[in-house]
């Protein structure tokens, strides 16, 4: 008894040392961050010590772009990544059956996350292919008098959450299909397709800490919603998506659906507990912070904050520790400020201003304190430099002021 | 099976909390440690046998789910994030 418990001990406290790991090669791109923390191994050092600079990582706020997988995801994805590599669509042997069984159940898991009936999900390449899939639809089945109305649900830049069963029902009494893209939203807030009368709603799974390359869409069976498929083939997800489901990848998103269903109230919570601090301890810090978004109907978890007289890329810049953004990553190769902001009626100058927050599952409280602190930092280092803050802190007011050519 | 008794609770519990802190991943570990910790101290009440006997097999499936991924993180891990010289962080 007293050695098999010396055992576990020993085995708890040096997992490393007792069996020989192979430890893959880091890939990370090294950023040359100095590490202010006092030296242990000072003495020896002390040649190297100006130079040496350990590499460190920054934080990670950037989740509206997307998500780290949970390690309940990844766990449910290996096996079928290892040995149960079978072709989900082959019939006749045991790999094909294992293989279409956990598909099957991963459509269950999206389903329930939903409030749909299996049957009507279709996997596909992520929400982008579900978007095109929806639209399509329109094309297919073009009448007169048919319509579709295509809503975000959760926005991606300012967290902006719109009235979607509102929406459906106006939609449902005119007969009009309502799709929503709810990537940002699915296993964030609840959703039930009956309920809030959707007909099509695309699904990601990079965004809800699922795998990349992996999405579905949901296509209402009841009053039957007809979709024309984008690529054709072999007929795969009823003729609607043609194409090997990729049995790895949509284990990972029915696990991200189920844990985001046993998780969305205690995330929800946390997640609106940490976006009250990061707001509230810039808001109290630095003037002129506003807000972009209705602060009503927000998704807590994403928030733009626009930094008056300070432009938003060098604030990025300036924050390398941080992983951020300043409006969606996929229109992040542009310079021109984001449409949404600008749809909002957000002034031009205050819409180059802006940067997004995204606080999530994994997000700590060290991490938005942090944030915080740096942002705080370099917002107020970067006004002083600002002549438009100078002119400010004089009291002029720049709306006055009649900028010439030259 | 018997039905758990509390020091069966208290040991999933501990070692639970060990296996987590093995993380390599700030993250990953910061959140497993916060959430088994909340996760039993919201059930701490539950007086229905059926029902521990069900969080309990679930809290042992999670525990296999860690071991697993506690271990891979290790043999992928990489440079730690700017704020972990900082502090050592257990919530």
């Amino acid at each position: 008894m007293l050695l098999r418990t010396s055992w576990r001990l020993m085995a708890a406290a040096a997992p490393a040392a007792l069996w020989p790991r192979a430890k893959a090669p880091t890939r990370g791109l090294r950023l040359r961050v100095v590490d202010h923390a006092p030296q242990s191994a000072a003495p020896s050092d002390a040649a190297t010590a100006p130079e040496a600079e350990s590499v460190l990582r920054p934080l990670y706020m950037d989740v509206q772009a997307t998500t780290p997988l949970d390690p309940r995801v990844l766990d449910a994805m290996l096996p079928y990544l290892v040995n149960y590599y079978g072709n989900p669509h082959s019939r006749t042997h045991a790999y094909g059956w294992e293989s279409e069984a956990a598909m099957e159940r991963a459509r269950q898991q999206v389903a329930s996350l939903i409030g749909a009936d299996p049957r009507e999900i279709i996997f596909t390449s992520g929400a982008t292919e579900s978007n095109n899939i929806a639209i399509k639809e329109l094309e297919a089945a073009i009448q007169p008098d048919s319509s579709l109305v295509s809503v975000m649900t959760v926005n991606n830049e300012i967290g902006v959450k719109q009235p979607i069963a509102e929406i459906g029902h106006i939609c449902s009494s005119r007969k009009v299909y309502f799709h929503t893209d709810a990537a940002q939203a699915v296993g964030k807030i609840p959703l039930d397709v009956n309920n809030m009368k959707i007909d099509l709603m695309s699904i990601s799974g990079h965004k809800i800490y699922g795998p990349k390359g992996v999405g579905a869409i949901y296509i209402r069976r009841r009053p039957r919603v007809r979709v024309e498929a984008l690529q054709s083939g072999g007929g795969q997800e009823r003729g609607m998506r043609s194409g090997t489901v990729p049995t790895p990848l949509v284990v990972g998103l029915g696990a991200a659906c189920e844990v985001a269903q046993q998780e969305m109230e205690y995330d929800h919570k946390r997640i609106s507990k940490l976006a009250e601090r990061l707001t509230r301890k810039i808001m109290k810090s630095l003037p002129d912070v506003v807000m972009n978004g209705d602060p009503e109907h927000h998704y807590p978890g994403c928030i733009n904050l626009s930094f008056a007289y300070v432009e938003g890329e060098s604030l990025l810049m300036a924050l390398k520790d941080v992983a951020l953004s300043s409006g969606s990553a996929c229109t992040s190769a542009s310079l021109e400020p984001s449409y949404v902001l600008r749809a909002i009626g957000t002034d031009e100058d205050l819409a180059h201003s802006s940067i997004r927050f995204g606080i999530g599952r994994f997000t700590t409280e060290e991490e938005v304190d942090y944030t915080v602190e740096k942002c705080i930092y370099h917002v107020k280092r970067l006004r002083e430099m600002s002549p438009l803050w100078e002119m400010v802190q004089d009291g002029i007011d720049l709306k006055s002021i009649r900028w010439t050519q030259h | 099976m018997a039905a758990s008794s509390r020091a069966q609770v208290l040991d999933l519990y501990r070692a639970m909390l060990r296996e987590s802190k093995h993380f390599s991943a700030y993250n990953y570990r910061s959140y497993a440690i916060r959430r088994i910790r909340d996760a039993f101290r919201e059930n701490k009440n539950v007086k229905d046998p059926v029902q521990i006997q069900a969080l309990m097999n679930k809290a042992k499936r999670d525990l296999g789910i860690i071991r697993r991924q506690v271990h891979i993180g290790q043999m992928y891990s990489t440079d730690k994030l700017v704020i972990e010289n900082q502090e050592k962080p257990r919530a």
